[in-house]
């Protein structure tokens, strides 16, 4: 009688749905299982006060704590998707894009800013997860494209803030075609001897960790963020067994050479500051 | 003719074969004893075979397609090696850790002169499948490991050292998905290649042969010239992961076909492709030599416009192609 078992340890709410309970709501920590006061997490920069794990950031999140004194200005805030497959299976890509739209206020998946970090100027792009899982279509492309470019003709560094599902299936080809875009354009920046820092939160995996997610100079990982290629649900059916704990995580990463750092986000400015002071150093013996 | 195949049927062809195996009934009963009855009737069965091939074969569903760039007996990438070059020598390994066999890759020369071009050396790789249990396992269905992509790329490295074109050849259900393929960074094998692909110095020329799932056909598809064959598919997921996750079923892939638009007709529409190279009716498999000559052919066309550009212009270009992919307005 398996009628009472339950199937998974612990009783989980989605994360989307508890970053989404206003403010002054209990959640229950995904990490420890505490309940917390949202406006607890809110204060600590979305990081349990327990167990540290780490709730998802929103683009706009993670622009007013990385740039200096929250200044920063947006661009390409005005690009938007437009269905070129006329997509539709339990619903239409087209209704999706509006109710995602009208739920975030976001206008896709991914959004680019520039201002100072620790004084240096700096061009960022950041995805967030709420809008269609972050996944990449030919927007994100193109705005993760330009951000690449804004940073090349303003000589500056770029920062890309990772969180997506992967490839935005409801563009069929034109998304894949996204990977080969994005990755393609960083050669210009590779030419120019920018650097190129990536931040890698949870989750980054499928068509985005496949291109530029895994291009930095430099892989900083948020603590326990799922990180990979194919997902977890994919390899356990292709296997037929389960995975072993901890697989596919940030720790993981690091142990097998594919994560730098690994940064609570407490001390995440503090830690890209610290790397652009070191690799902007004014110093004039290595100038050309 | 091709003869039908009874063991590699695929189901929307079967009424066509029943048709055609009682054609050829007719005709052997025709030769043993001629009747003008007959002969009039053998007519009209050739008529009803011919308008039966042209209704099912000029209008093939998008999983039709899919059906016909996973049959068993299509060409795969060695066969069109074979088939196409000379004096293949197949490099293996990727200096790191292993040799994937899901990946074959080498220099060979490229028979260009049988086309108005020129025999010349090449570096020519692709996914490979196999054609029975044993070597489709060891070929792991064509879904390569991080060590396969790496391959590719310290040949593609080599190939421009040498200043040697490249051809690729796209034939993979999908990179594979296992947890070694994630431990030794699947994800970081394919960006890499990506990313350096845009850079290499020397002309590439990409082709889909059958299917295109994918960041692992991708993994080794940048290039200067993306063609298809006439069957093929490409997209960012397979119908049937596609129907999994956005139908929750696995029994919606053909409507997933439909909607990922996922064959070489759509993807010229919307400017992915280059250039579709015609199939023998009913698929390369039907007629391999005329497939390998269709192909050669346009081969050595791309490679002879592809020669008289300079390494700069080939690089600009190339980035230019794969910037003007996309489709998005601005408000």
């Amino acid at each position: 009688m398996a009628w009472f078992r339950r199937k998974t340890a612990g009783i989980h709410t989605k994360i989307s749905q508890q970053i989404n309970v206003p403010e002054g709501h209990w959640v229950k920590c995904p990490g420890c299982s505490t309940t917390i006061n949202q406006r607890e997490i809110g204060k600590n920069l979305k990081v349990c006060p327990n167990c540290s794990h780490h709730f998802k950031l929103s683009s706009n999140e993670y622009f007013e704590l990385l740039f200096d004194n929250g200044q920063f200005q947006v661009y390409d805030d005005t690009l938007i998707s437009v269905d070129p497959l006329k997509f539709v299976d339990k619903k239409s890509y087209s209704s999706r894009l509006e109710t995602s739209r009208e739920k975030t206020q976001l206008s896709d998946a991914a959004r680019t800013a520039m201002g100072m970090i620790g004084g240096h100027r700096i061009s960022v792009a950041s995805m967030d997860f709420s809008f269609i899982g972050g996944s990449m279509g030919s927007v994100v492309g193109e705005v993760v494209t330009r951000a690449i470019r804004r940073a090349c003709s303003e000589k500056t560094a770029l920062l890309v803030i990772a969180q997506s599902g992967g490839a935005r299936m409801m563009e069929g080809a034109l998304s894949l075609m996204q990977m080969a875009k994005t990755s393609a354009n960083l050669g210009k920046l590779e030419e120019l001897g920018l650097p190129f820092m990536v931040l890698l939160t949870n989750p980054t995996t499928g068509g985005v960790t496949a291109s530029f997610a895994m291009l930095g100079d430099i892989h900083f990982a948020e603590p326990g963020a799922l990180i990979g290629f194919a997902g977890p649900r994919i390899i356990r059916e292709t296997m037929g067994q389960d995975l072993p704990d901890g697989f596919q995580r940030s720790e993981f990463l690091l142990e097998r050479g594919f994560v730098d750092r690994i940064v609570d986000r407490r001390e995440l400015r503090q830690e890209l500051v610290q790397y652009l002071d070191l690799i902007l150093e004014d110093d004039p013996d290595t100038r050309k | 003719m091709a003869t039908a195949n009874t063991t590699h049927l695929l189901e929307f062809e079967k009424p066509l074969h029943d048709l055609e195996t009682k054609l050829e009934e007719m005709r052997k009963l025709g030769s043993e004893d001629p009747a003008p009855e007959l002969e009039a009737s053998i007519s009209e069965l050739e008529e009803r075979v011919k308008s039966l091939r042209s209704s099912i074969y000029e209008n093939l569903t998008r999983w039709q397609r899919v059906l016909i760039a996973r049959h068993p007996q299509r060409p795969y990438t060695l066969d069109h090696i074979e088939a196409l070059t000379d004096g293949f020598v197949e490099m293996h390994g990727d200096r790191l850790f292993g040799d994937d066999p899901a990946i074959v890759a080498g220099f060979a020369t490229f028979l260009g002169e049988r086309y108005g071009y020129r025999d010349r050396s090449v570096l020519i790789l692709g996914h490979q499948k196999g054609r029975d249990t044993k070597s489709r396992k060891y070929r792991r269905f064509g879904m390569p490991n991080p060590e396969g992509y790496r391959k590719a790329l310290r040949l593609m490295k080599l190939a421009a050292k040498y200043n040697k074109p490249i051809i690729t050849l796209l034939d993979t259900p999908g990179a594979y998905p296992g947890i070694e393929a994630e431990e030794r960074g699947q994800a970081q094998a394919i960006a890499t290649n990506l990313f350096e692909m845009a850079r290499l110095p020397v002309p590439i020329v990409v082709v889909i042969i059958g299917e295109g799932a994918s960041g692992g056909a991708l993994g080794i598809g940048v290039g200067d010239r993306i063609l298809m064959l006439e069957n093929a598919w490409y997209s960012v997921i397979s119908p049937e992961s596609c129907s999994s996750i956005l139908w929750r079923s696995w029994d919606f892939k053909e409507e997933a076909a439909r909607a990922l638009k996922l064959t070489a007709p759509d993807l010229m529409e919307v400017g992915i492709i280059d250039e579709i190279i015609p199939e023998p009716t009913g698929g390369a498999h039907n007629n391999p030599e005329a497939m390998y000559e269709g192909l050669g052919k346009v081969i050595a066309r791309h490679l002879k416009s592809l020669e008289k550009m300079t390494s700069k212009k080939l690089l600009k270009t190339r980035l230019e192609k794969f910037d003007a992919m996309g489709a998005f307005a601005e408000e």
